[in-house]
């Protein structure tokens, strides 16, 4: 149990260094871009670029400056901005906390939505299924953006219910998460609708049913819990899309956020601030990942002695793939697999090498 | 239960060894004997197959050839019409400038496909390369290889896109390059497995046992069975390339004004909503409907798969 955790740790602290390395590498070792850029207009002057090149360190060699810049981010410093001459982290911090308010209640009512929807449609045959799946695969399929701008047409532009743009109070925040909301809910009600009706064909579904107990009540008291592994096992997918996803959808509702500074830097060429979004964008993915790995193992005793007796047998047998089924014993891996990544057909990553999955040693 | 669920584009049922496409593709081919229980009216890929193939092909025309669905002119612009609702003779209406919506969606069509396709290609090319390296059965290389695409996969797609175009720039062939880079992950983790899953299964033991070995063995029966799962893939992946690209290009990444590129119509027409909500929600739609008829098929494919190999 141990060596799993300290094993899922170590793995996240390689990929979190690995992306920090390519960062570093992306902004520092292409120096004379760099000092072009900082220049701007004066790109002839030698002096200047002399003097740029001593105060940003850039003639050092490049491990120094890699063990410079990584102590700067262990301190929080990501770096300064090419064009607004400001730390990084400032510019990040400024905006992080209309995001995050984004973020967080997009994700509030995507679980909201998606539990209640999968409760009423699991274990149903015929029509009513058939609906769930076709609105879920629709909703996969409509970019978050759009929705936006449908949303404002019909809420903010044609009902008035809703302010136009703007970043001030719970009503500017509706529509955008709404937004944000909806392709993430036909996911994970996919998700927690198969968790569900696996957790239905289990025996212990049927003894509650031979005790009298309502087939929503045991959806709702036993096959949810079952459900929500697979359910907070793409939670990693869900952050990462839902970090993507307020870039774009931001700019729709004009709302302040990392979306704005990042875009602007895209076009600026202000390689510090967007390599300083992606990579808190990164360790945040990372972070969430790995704390959901570990959890997963905290509810599921199951996987402990699974994931053990997996690591060192050689055929890892599509674990890969079953990336969000990790409620399935480890017999059934191979049956789950190749369906999963197929579940998540949008913009989305998937899950940063997790023991669950076995194949990550 | 089996067949339900199937019926339902959710091919998976816990406990049901034959299903998923990685055992379907893992199967030794000499024992897909078994014959796809043929209604003689079903078509082969169901009718949302069909339906979804159907909607793809009438996209692909509109790429081809989109003087053939409509004789409008996209970029033909008149003042004296600007803003008009949908109409017999503009049916999306027209934009701020009185050029014909639905005529850009059309021509549109071309730029969405080409992303689409060229980015999906890249990704799948990545991916394969990146999976079978990894699949190989090298431990070290397997390491290596399967942290680097953590690595890549840690980063939101979206933002990985576009940190790839603060180095390169907006347009077209960068903005290919971006969203195809940022969909190797995903076929890289699926190749891998799968090859690991081909490569120590039954057949391809015995086949060892028979004295085939090294490149024929790899050529002939790991590689054809690791890749099976790749149109399928490839099929889907089209779809989000479709979405990323549209949002790139509604950030203003994508091809330039005045082409008529659904995303980029997304942020012209997004200012006029008020007055004139047909100019950004019809190339939304033209989105949503691509992307859902690649996903569509790309099931369908998928289930025709398993069928033909359960």
């Amino acid at each position: 149990m141990l060596r799993l955790v300290l094993a899922r740790l170590g793995t996240a602290a390689v990929v979190l260094l690995a992306a920090v390395t390519v960062t570093f590498l992306a902004v520092y070792a292409s120096p004379g871009q760099t000092v072009d850029l900082i220049l701007g207009e004066n790109r002839e002057d030698a002096q200047l670029r002399a003097e740029i090149v001593a105060l940003w360190g850039l003639d050092r060699p490049l491990l120094v400056q890699y063990s410079l810049y990584l102590a700067g981010l262990l301190r929080g410093d990501l770096g300064t901005s090419y064009l607004l001459r400001l730390p990084v982290s400032d510019v990040i911090g400024e905006q992080l906390g209309a995001t995050v308010a984004l973020t967080f209640a997009a994700f509030a009512i995507a679980v909201l939505l998606a539990v209640t929807l999968a409760l009423l449609t699991s274990g149903r045959a015929g029509v009513v299924r058939r609906v769930a799946s076709g609105l879920e695969l629709v909703l996969l399929s409509i970019p978050s953006f759009w929705i936006g701008i449908v949303l404002l047409a019909v809420f903010s532009f044609q009902l008035g219910w809703f302010p136009v743009s703007g970043g001030a109070g719970w009503q500017s925040l509706a529509l955008p998460a709404f937004a944000l909301a909806l392709p993430i809910t036909g996911l994970l009600s996919q998700v927690l609708r198969e968790g569900l009706d696996r957790a239905g064909a289990q025996p212990f579904a049927l003894t509650a049913r031979s005790r009298g107990v309502s087939p929503l009540a045991v959806r709702t008291r036993h096959g949810l819990r079952h459900a929500s592994l697979p359910g907070l096992q793409i939670a990693g997918i869900v952050v990462g899309s839902l970090l993507g996803g307020t870039v774009i959808v931001e700019q729709v509702f004009g709302r302040p956020g990392l979306g704005g500074i990042t875009v602007d830097a895209v076009y600026g060429k202000d390689l510090p601030v967007v390599l300083g979004v992606a990579l808190v964008a990164a360790a945040t993915f990372v972070a969430v990942s790995t704390i959901v790995d570990l959890l997963a193992l905290l509810i599921d005793p199951r996987l402990r002695s699974g994931a053990a007796r997996r690591r060192g047998a050689t055929a890892t047998a599509g674990a890969e793939l079953a990336a969000a089924a990790p409620g399935a014993v480890p017999t059934a891996l191979t049956t789950d697999a190749a369906a999963e990544p197929l579940l998540v057909p949008s913009l989305l990553p998937e899950p940063a090498g997790s023991l669950t999955r076995g194949g990550t040693r | 239960m089996t067949t339900l669920v199937r019926a339902h584009g959710a091919p998976r049922t816990a406990g049901a060894p034959a299903d998923g496409a990685a055992s379907a593709s893992a199967a030794p081919p000499s024992t897909a004997a078994r014959r796809r229980r043929s209604g003689p009216r079903v078509p082969v890929l169901g009718w949302g197959g069909l339906v979804a193939a159907l909607v793809l092909a009438v996209v692909l025309v509109a790429a081809l050839a989109p003087t053939a669905l409509i004789r409008l002119d996209p970029l033909a612009a008149d003042p004296l019409t600007a803003l008009a609702p949908p109409s017999a003779e503009h049916l999306a209406g027209t934009d701020s400038l009185g050029r014909d919506v639905l005529a850009r969606i059309v021509h549109g069509a071309r730029y969405s496909l080409v992303i689409g396709v060229a980015a999906t290609a890249l990704a799948a090319v990545g991916g394969i390369l990146l999976g079978l390296l990894a699949g190989s059965g090298n431990r070290v290389l397997d390491t290596v290889v399967a942290r680097a695409v953590d690595v890549l996969a840690s980063f939101p797609e979206i933002l990985l896109a576009l940190v790839l175009i603060a180095f390169t720039g907006p347009g077209l062939g960068n903005l290919i390059v971006a969203i195809g880079v940022a969909g190797i992950p995903r076929f890289a983790r699926v190749v891998r497995s799968q090859t690991q899953l081909v490569r120590t299964s039954g057949y391809v033991e015995q086949a060892r046992t028979f004295g085939l070995g090294g490149a024929r063995l790899a050529l002939r029966h790991v590689l054809p069975n690791a890749l099976g799962v790749v149109p399928v893939l490839a099929t889907i992946g089209l779809g989000s390339a479709i979405i990323g690209a549209a949002g790139l290009s509604f950030l203003g990444l994508g091809p330039q004004p005045p082409a008529p590129e659904w995303g980029a119509m997304l942020a012209e027409n997004r200012n006029y909503l008020r007055v004139a909500w047909w100019g950004a929600v019809f190339p939304g739609l033209a989105v949503v409907i691509t992307v859902v008829s690649a996903t569509v098929l790309g099931r369908a494919i998928q289930r025709h798969l398993e069928r033909s190999a359960a």
